[in-house]
């Protein structure tokens, strides 16, 4: 488990002290995958760096398995740093060194693993990573996708208990971006490594994540399982970046509820509801119409979800409304 | 032919080629032995950097710059009593290297700084991520991924070395560039001072060469 407790950093600028990150508390679970989105200049980069202390905090503690990462000595640090894998934007592979040395070489740092034990645990991984084929070659050789895995591959070489992505997928186009993700969850699942994710994209959260902090200047400002914060986003920040990652235009939306007749409202179904005929049968049942704003049925990593916007006329709308809640489905009146 | 080079003795041209050849080959590894440890030094106490450091580096920069900054002709006849004490004697192949040295070491090590700056901070962050100390970080991912520029670095210092070389003639110093001022210059030998230029772009063309060979291969960008 990762807990910050009242973790806050300020870098001095000449004699101005400029505050990159409010005081934080928030416990990450072991095992889960945990998402930090916001834009960038919100802070997420500096918070996930503190994790493995690429940056020193201002004040607070980070207790990792209840132990205080923040009082560490140099030599201490080291050796924790090898149970803390990172993968980054730009891939950050050593352009000097073939794809297996590029995977190899933490455990060379780490100084305590033969050749032969590297070797083995190379293959193991580039196997894992999908890239036993292309061990010899060096990292310009490769596309995007494979310089991610093989940063992956490199990340989990001293077999860490928690991994850093910052931006890890940013750099790759949609569907590679699909592949990497899906490896990711992957090695979350087998492993049961906790994986702390920072990203601008909420469509990566929806993805692969368990839980999601959402960062604004430097503080968080809404947490909480990913179905609860994609679903029923409270914060303006958390709602632009829902939005974004639906393609939703809000002028439009609103020009589409404008012309719309009757009561508006949203129905946000998950897990088996979100395959029932539920519509239908309620109309019949309460005798509303219904029309279709918009709507979408998607998953939420692995739970399925479905949310429509319907204008309602006629009938009997409390009792139509009774019967969606009945269904586990959540009913919001828009208008 | 005979008659176009009638002074020039192909002997004495022999031993100053060796002469020269000596000269720059001893100078440049020492030059390299100093400057690539000044180099990382300057480079990791710069700003920003592992092991910031602003008063060492401000220290480390100004000794840098003093010594680039006298013309080698002055540094030749500056160095003569420390040459002196360091080897006996200020004249010949031997009492040019330490010259040659004080000016291709802070040169070389100005090249090197610039390499390492140019290595991606990103490279030098994963490196520490998994927990590499300051000595692996350099000697494991910064060296390597520079290795191309430094490559070019110690071939230019190496060129800029054999204009040195040539130069230490004026105080006694064997080799080519003794040559042409003995010969070339003042007994107004024009086809001694013909020879020994061609070699000498000979020369420095042939180290340009192999510089450039040497990039290519360690380059995998």
């Amino acid at each position: 488990m990762i807990e910050f407790e009242q973790v806050e950093k300020s870098y001095q600028i000449g004699k101005r002290v400029i505050p990159a990150l409010h005081p934080i508390s928030l416990s990450i679970q072991t095992g889960e995958v945990f998402g930090i989105v916001g834009h960038s200049g919100a802070g997420k980069s500096t918070l996930v760096r503190l994790i493995n202390r690429l940056e020193d905090p201002s004040g607070g503690r980070i207790l990792i398995d209840g132990e205080d990462v923040t009082g560490y000595d140099a030599a201490e640090l080291r050796a924790f740093r090898r149970k803390v894998g990172m993968i980054f934007q730009h891939f950050n592979l050593l352009s000097s060194k073939t794809v297996s040395d590029n995977v190899g070489f933490p455990m060379k740092v780490a100084g305590i693993y033969s050749r032969r034990e590297i070797q083995a645990r190379v293959d193991e991984l580039l196997k894992r990573v999908g890239l036993a084929d292309q061990a010899r070659k060096y990292p310009t050789q490769l596309s995007g996708g494979q310089k991610q895995r093989v940063g992956i591959a490199r990340a989990l070489a001293c077999r860490p208990t928690v991994l850093l992505c910052d931006e890890a997928t940013s750099a790759l186009d949609p569907q590679t971006t699909q592949s990497v993700l899906r490896l990711l969850a992957e090695i979350n699942r087998e492993l049961g490594l906790t994986i702390v994710l920072i990203t601008h994209e909420m469509d990566v959260v929806r993805r692969v994540c368990d839980r999601v902090a959402v960062m604004d200047s430097g503080k968080v400002v809404e947490m909480g399982p990913v179905t609860e914060v994609f679903l029923h986003p409270q914060h303006a920040t958390t709602r632009d970046f829902v939005f974004e990652s639906e393609n939703i235009d809000r002028d439009e939306m609103h020009q589409d509820m404008q012309q719309a007749l009757g009561r508006i409202l949203r129905l946000t179904f998950k897990g088996e509801a979100t395959y029932k005929p539920l519509l239908g049968h309620v109309a019949r049942e309460s005798g509303v119409d219904f029309s279709i704003l918009s709507g979408r049925i998607d998953h939420i990593k692995e739970t399925p979800y479905g949310q429509l916007t319907l204008s309602l006329v006629g009938g009997n709308l409390e009792r139509a409304m009774q019967a969606l809640t009945d269904a586990d489905v959540h009913v919001e009146v828009l208008r | 032919m005979e008659e176009l080079l009638t002074n020039v003795n192909w002997n004495e041209i022999g031993g100053a080629s060796w002469e020269t050849l000596v000269m720059v080959g001893l100078s440049l590894l020492f030059s390299v032995l100093i400057g690539l440890p000044v180099g990382v030094l300057l480079f990791l106490t710069g700003k920003r950097q592992l092991l910031e450091q602003p008063v060492a580096y401000a220290v480390l920069s100004f000794v840098v710059n003093i010594l680039r900054s006298v013309p080698f002709i002055i540094l030749l006849i500056v160095m003569i009593p420390v040459t002196v004490m360091l080897i006996g004697t200020s004249l010949g192949v031997a009492g040019a290297i330490p010259p040659l040295v004080a000016g291709g070491a802070p040169f070389f090590a100005r090249l090197v700084e610039t390499s390492l700056r140019e290595v991606d901070r990103g490279i030098i962050e994963a490196t520490r991520a998994m927990g590499a100390s300051v000595r692996q970080v350099v000697l494991g991912a910064l060296l390597p991924e520079a290795m191309p520029g430094i490559i070019a670095g110690i071939t230019v210092t190496a060129i800029t070395l054999v204009s040195y070389a040539a130069m230490s003639g004026v105080v006694g110093g064997g080799g080519l560039g003794d040559l042409a001022i003995r010969f070339g210059y003042q007994r107004f030998q024009t086809d001694v001072m013909i020879i020994t230029v061609a070699l000498l772009v000979i020369f420095v063309q042939l180290l340009q060469m192999l510089g450039d060979r040497l990039v290519l291969y360690f380059s995998r960008r």
